[in-house]
């Protein structure tokens, strides 16, 4: 895909606004182990940046899909995984089934704010009995006059301590499990919604990981979002946004990880020479490269057919499969070289080395990127 | 007033330039291109200007190769109001020498009757810091380079310089040309919605021939070489032998 003058001109403000606005007070946040969402965010909408590909007619700037793709990749300069994370989930993960499906008045409530940067939203898809199987998820959403009467847990949730809004998956009907669910929109200080303590991690510190209580939570029913009982659709749909942007930040944040690399074994200095002079430490380098310009590909190809308006489901899989089983190779194969340095908080790798691995649970597992690719392959087995 | 701004394309300041093979310059296919910084200061200030209710209109121009244009959809981003594209060259490689662009901006300023030039104190590629003075000088105007600050009134500005161990403030009459230096502002950078309207702002296309002007370069390089790459070092045991050495090679 040929980018224009306009996608190079957006990789350069959001680079700029992480510049300025985000990595002089990264470490500061990974400390707090939360950011500032509302403060962040409202930066961003004020720069237009939360509404890429959102309809106009709420705020958005209704360009195409490749122009998010810009933005999920120029992300990778912040030094630190958590808050491109947040902001992936707010503007590819909680919101694309709202601006697709959303009532008008659902969107103008949630929508339009979520684009101007004044509302946090967050995703309600995982639970404590389990995230990858998704169509068995336990929360209920029970019809009451107008209203849905919610009830369960969601466990992981991104942004949830911070959140505004929720777009929650629950079961609303009775039906088979993939078409009994629906999606809806929870304002977080709705009574019975209650988000206990953050969950402390291995990476992505700066940002908040919730389980929310839903005890008895009353919603309109005019918040779901489009048709009842669509919501698993709707969700694999949103799935697809997601899984690409986990893919493409990840491709942007590996190209980080091998360019310091390059930088620091062109200084350091061992046996007389450079790092990067041992043909090893050069040829495995080389090699990261190609995997990365290899999961470009793949993602770019992905972003080609979102704009063309296909069906990316298939490769959007596999581009985050390969983002997720580079994520277990790639900055470990940097960290390397960095020796003792690498090991140490101190550096830049070893923060990009904790976060980075998340990509291969994070937004469906490995495992669960492969079932759906068998499926395709129609070698899915039929006890599943 | 109108304010006129021209802007450089040159190569992107984090760009590890590279030296032709054959030494005659800097390699400039297919390397990532942006506006002179100093341009962009430039540019913000012209603008900061507008936005005091000094300035009407900010018009920026570029001479040189078909591919300014971007440097010119960057400016209107930011927030100019229209752009002049002067075509001079087809070969990325051909720089236009200050002369040649102060020619060509002298022709500009007498067609547009801008009050005011608010161009960068020099341009990082050729580091020549002269377009400013020359067009002072065609045009017969007061010019104030190495501007740090600039305070437009009326029939004069006064614009404090940054000089060799300290500032100097002048005061100069209008109309006249500023250089700007690098802490006269922090340049913004557009809002996607901005970066998206400057693609509908107008954009006049012209070419040298145009003015009259001959562009041919009047300067040859001769050569053009990497700084000496930095050499090994080597351990020493003792005080003694770091003297010892440092006394071999003439630093002490
Ligand atoms: C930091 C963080 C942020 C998150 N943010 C959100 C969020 O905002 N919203 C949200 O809804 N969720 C979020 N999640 C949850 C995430 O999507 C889940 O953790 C993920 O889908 C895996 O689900 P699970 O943790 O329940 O693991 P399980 O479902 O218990 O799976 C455990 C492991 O079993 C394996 N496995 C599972 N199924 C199969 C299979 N069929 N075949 C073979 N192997 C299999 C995989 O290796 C998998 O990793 C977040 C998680 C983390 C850690
Ligand atoms: C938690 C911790 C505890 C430690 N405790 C001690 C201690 O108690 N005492 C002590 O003396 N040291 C200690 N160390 C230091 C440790 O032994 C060094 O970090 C290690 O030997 C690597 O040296 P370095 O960090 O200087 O890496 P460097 O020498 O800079 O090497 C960096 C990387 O370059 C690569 N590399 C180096 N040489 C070559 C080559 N010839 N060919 C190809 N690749 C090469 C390797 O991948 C290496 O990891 C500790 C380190 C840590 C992190």
């Amino acid at each position: 895909m040929l980018l224009t003058h306009e996608h190079n001109e957006l990789r350069r403000t959001v680079t700029r606004w992480v510049e300025d606005e985000i990595n002089p007070h990264i470490d500061e946040w990974e400390a707090a182990g939360i950011f500032p969402a509302h403060e962040v965010f409202k930066s961003l909408g004020d720069r237009g940046l939360l509404g890429v590909h959102k309809p106009e007619k709420f705020g958005g700037m209704g360009l195409d899909f490749s122009f998010a793709a810009v933005m999920a990749e120029a992300l990778a300069a912040i030094k630190a995984g958590g808050v491109p994370m947040a902001i992936g989930a707010q503007t590819d993960m909680c919101t694309p089934a709202l601006a697709q499906h959303g009532s008008d008045a659902l969107r103008e409530e949630f929508l339009r704010p979520a684009i101007a940067g004044e509302y946090v939203g967050c995703i309600g898809v995982s639970e404590p009995g389990g995230g990858s199987d998704v169509a068995a998820l336990k929360t209920t959403a029970r019809k009451d006059g107008d209203d849905y009467v919610i009830n369960g847990t969601k466990l992981w949730i991104t942004n949830g301590t911070q959140a505004d809004f929720c777009c929650l998956l629950a079961n609303t009907g009775d039906g088979p499990i993939h078409q009994n669910k629906s999606l809806i929109i929870v304002p977080m200080k709705t009574k019975g919604v209650e988000v206990t303590k953050k969950i402390t991690k291995i990476g992505m510190n700066s940002s908040d990981t919730a389980q929310i209580f839903f005890d008895d939570v009353r919603v309109p029913q005019r918040n779901r979002i489009g048709e009842e009982n669509k919501g698993f659709i709707y969700q694999m749909q949103q799935f697809q946004y997601e899984r690409l942007w986990c893919a493409l930040n990840a491709a942007a944040v590996f190209q980080r990880a091998i360019d310091i690399t390059v930088d620091y074994t062109k200084e350091r200095k061992a046996f007389g020479r450079s790092l990067s002079d041992n043909q090893w430490i050069g040829f495995k380098l080389a090699e990261m490269q190609t995997e990365v310009e290899a999961l470009n590909a793949l993602n770019w190809k992905g972003v080609e057919m979102v704009v063309a308006g296909q069906d990316a489901t298939k490769v959007a899989t596999m581009a985050k499969l390969m983002a997720g089983k580079l994520s277990r190779t790639l900055p470990d194969g940097c960290l390397q070289f960095w020796g003792g340095m690498g090991y140490s908080d101190e550096s830049e790798i070893s923060r990009l080395y904790r976060d980075a691995r998340l990509t291969a649970i994070g937004g469906g597992a490995d495992e669960v990127m492969l079932q759906i690719l068998t499926k395709y392959m129609g070698i899915f087995g039929s006890n599943h | 007033m109108k304010v006129l701004v021209p802007v450089k394309r040159v190569i992107d300041y984090n760009v590890k330039v590279r030296v032709k093979s054959d030494g005659s310059g800097v390699d400039l296919a297919n390397v990532k291109m942006s506006m002179n910084p100093f341009d962009e200061i430039a540019v913000e200030e012209a603008i900061r200007l507008k936005e005091a209710g000094k300035a009407d209109e900010v018009i920026v121009v570029s001479i040189g190769v078909k591919q300014a244009q971007e440097t010119l959809r960057t400016a209107l981003a930011m927030g100019a109001d229209r752009a002049i594209l002067v075509i001079a060259a087809d070969d990325v490689h051909q720089d236009i020498e200050p002369l040649a662009v102060a020619k060509i901006l002298k022709a500009v300023v007498e067609a547009e009757g801008p009050g005011l030039v608010i161009a960068g104190k020099q341009a990082i590629d050729n580091d020549m810091n002269a377009t400013g003075q020359m067009l002072s000088a065609l045009l017969g105007w007061s010019q104030g380079t190495f501007a740090s600050e600039l305070d437009v009134d009326g029939d004069t500005a006064v614009i404090t310089r940054e000089v060799d161990g300290g500032l100097q403030t002048i005061k100069i009459k209008m109309p006249a040309i500023v250089t700007a230096d690098l802490r006269l502002n922090e340049p913004r950078y557009a809002s996607l919605p901005n970066i998206m309207k400057a693609k509908k702002k107008p954009l006049d296309e012209k070419t040298a021939a145009d003015f009259g002007v001959d562009v041919t370069p009047r300067l040859e390089i001769v050569k053009t070489t990497e700084p000496a790459a930095r050499s090994a070092g080597i351990k020493v045991g003792s005080v003694d032998e770091l003297v010892a050495k440092l006394k071999e090679v003439g630093a002490v």
